[in-house]
């Protein structure tokens, strides 16, 4: 398991350090100098070499790069050209907002699939397998934030249940932070919970098949039982793989829900940064992004070496 | 053999998208360039069947333009990446094992690391925002897609007799690739294409509505959910027409590609009789 940790752990160093060189040069082609944007039509030549120079922006590109990869080591993303805060600070502010936005989807996307999944499975063909399988087709379909302006007409506006927008702060409380997130993960988690039934229901469709699972039943056990004590566990495998690949849909779905819902998160620093030519910001915002997929995918192959062995020796 | 219901309904709903996109390029209710304002936010009526929008514009006749969009988009985006993934996926189950086929295999690893929308701000932010720039976009997240399920497909193929002879008669792995593989991955690109369509779709929407996507005046179904986003206590037919000609066609095609698959796949047809 040791020498497998290891291997993987080689190849995320290299995805990151391979990701970082694409991020920063084709963020760098980027048309516009931040230093005019910043100043305007009218800044004197010298001027905008002054603040060139106190950005950082009049060394070589190479000089850029391991300064900018050499910081992020130690924790250090630069300085915001707009803002003139660390991008640290700014990103700390944010990703309190959108991690826990993804991992509440995350959760929510796996609380319903889970039953719903197990639930086709075990009533293959019959009414029940299809009413959940008719529902996931039509969740598939439904566009995010198409469902998330339903959402806020409902609950928001009609019933008032919910505010339409902006984020509580996780200093008025638990409660009144997750209050605030809680249409936003819901409208990001239906569309993947519909992906993530119909994958472990056929997940644990081919499983039933298995020669083993017949054994379980020779020995006695309802089919309930051996779906739960033996089946679950090897149909875990490709639902592990999804469940890996939509934390990264769900990072990316929440830079659109934010716009929605007015989240102060990672979208939109992405957006502001975009438009205000904050290089050092997006380049940031998108390596760590990249960053936690990267992570993500690593946590996900050493889970499957946890949970089927044989992965182990094969790699 | 009949066609599947998932065929038929799935077909259903992808001809009433394309034939309102068709026939958008000769004829709409409305002119949708034309301001109406005295006539604006009117509930869907006899005169206007989907109601209008702001400016008075006719929502049925805006949907039939933004067909074309989204059509156009997701249509040359899964072009895209069939025309750049499925052969960089033939080289590389041609030439598994090779430092090539690691070395495209390792690229789309990379690109699958980005998460599609990122890549497709980052390139929105790079060359700016517009229909064209959402399709590379868009594009570009398709190539590995391809790539990896033509390899998968093909990789199998390169070990049965038929690829064998082909090889003792002297042709090359191009040649093999083209003739003998190609028309059997053929089957699952198709299922494949429909699914990448659908989900090129919801992109285009999607980059659309964050003010990405085609610019104004071209009428684009996330365009139109952007401007109603405001309006919806009022008038929610404003977002509610749009986002369910959005789910109309994802699901038709959703639909069409489960059905396809089905159809398709002798495995699962056996199973069925």
């Amino acid at each position: 398991m040791l020498r497998y940790t290891l291997k993987r752990a080689l190849s995320l160093g290299l995805s990151l350090a391979v990701a970082s060189l694409v991020i920063f040069f084709v963020i760098e082609v980027v048309p516009g100098d931040p230093a005019s944007f910043m100043l305007g039509l009218n800044a004197q030549p010298d001027t905008i070499a002054a603040l060139r120079s106190e950005l950082g922006l009049d060394v070589s590109k190479l000089e850029r790069y391991l300064a900018w990869v050499g910081g992020m080591l130690q924790g250090d993303f630069g300085t915001s050209y707009t803002y003139r805060t660390p991008v640290t600070e700014m990103i700390g502010d944010r990703i309190w907002v959108s991690l826990p936005l993804a991992l509440y989807a995350l959760t929510l996307s796996t609380l319903i699939a889970f039953p719903a999944g197990i639930y086709a499975a075990s009533r293959r063909g019959k009414p029940g397998d299809m009413a959940v399988m008719g529902a996931t087709q039509l969740g598939v379909a439904v566009p995010n934030f198409w469902f998330a302006m339903m959402l806020v007409l409902i609950f928001a506006i009609n019933l008032r249940w919910f505010s339409a927008g902006g984020f509580a702060g996780w200093d008025k409380g638990v409660a009144a932070a997750m209050k605030s997130l809680t249409l936003p993960a819901i409208s990001l988690a239906l569309p993947q919970s519909a992906i993530l039934a119909r994958v472990m229901r056929s997940a644990l469709l081919d499983v039933l098949g298995e020669d083993f699972m017949r054994t379980a039943r020779a020995k006695g056990l309802t089919r309930r039982q051996a779906l739960m004590r033996h089946g679950l566990r090897n149909a875990m495998i490709p639902v592990l793989t999804i469940i890996g690949m939509q934390f990264s849909f769900l990072l990316a779905g929440a830079i659109i829900i934010e716009q929605v819902f007015f989240l102060p998160g990672l979208g939109r620093l992405i957006f502001q940064s975009i438009s205000a030519r904050d290089l050092i910001v997006v380049e940031s915002v998108v390596m760590l992004l990249v960053f936690l997929v990267i992570l993500v995918t690593f946590l996900v192959d050493l889970a499957y070496a946890a949970i089927d062995p044989r992965l182990r020796s094969r790699t | 053999m009949s066609l599947s219901r998932n065929i038929l309904l799935g077909g259903l709903l992808c001809l009433c998208v394309v034939a309102a996109a068709l026939i958008s390029f000769l004829w709409t209710p409305y002119d949708i360039t034309v301001m109406d304002i005295p006539n604006k936010l009117q509930d869907p009526n006899a005169a206007h069947w989907f109601g209008t929008d702001h400016f008075g514009r006719d929502i049925f006749s805006m949907i039939m333009v933004g067909a074309r969009t989204s059509l156009a988009v997701a249509l040359v985006a899964v072009g895209i990446g069939m025309g750049l993934g499925v052969p960089l996926g033939l080289w590389a189950a041609a030439n598994s094992g090779s430092w090539l086929d690691e070395l495209i295999m390792r690229g789309n690893d990379l690109i699958f690391a980005f998460p599609s929308l990122v890549i497709a701000i980052l390139i929105t932010a790079i060359l700016g925002p517009g229909a064209v720039n959402a399709i590379l976009a868009i594009g570009i997240f398709n190539i590995p897609v391809f790539a990896r399920l033509t390899r998968a497909g093909a990789l199998p193929l390169w070990q049965r007799d038929f690829i064998l002879a082909a090889r003792v008669a002297g042709k090359s792995h191009a040649r093999i690739s083209a003739e003998h593989i190609l028309p059997n991955v053929a089957n699952l690109l198709i299922v494949q294409g429909t699914i990448q369509f659908s989900l090129g779709i919801l992109a285009e929407a999607g980059l659309s509505y964050v003010g990405l996507g085609a610019q104004p005046p071209t009428p684009s179904w996330g365009r139109m959910l952007a401007d109603a986003q405001t309006m919806v206590s009022f008038a929610p037919h404003l977002a509610l027409i749009p986002g369910l000609a959005i789910i109309a066609s994802v699901l038709g095609l959703n639909l069409l590609g489960d059905g396809l698959r089905d159809h398709l796949d002798p495995k699962i047809r056996v199973m069925r009789t």
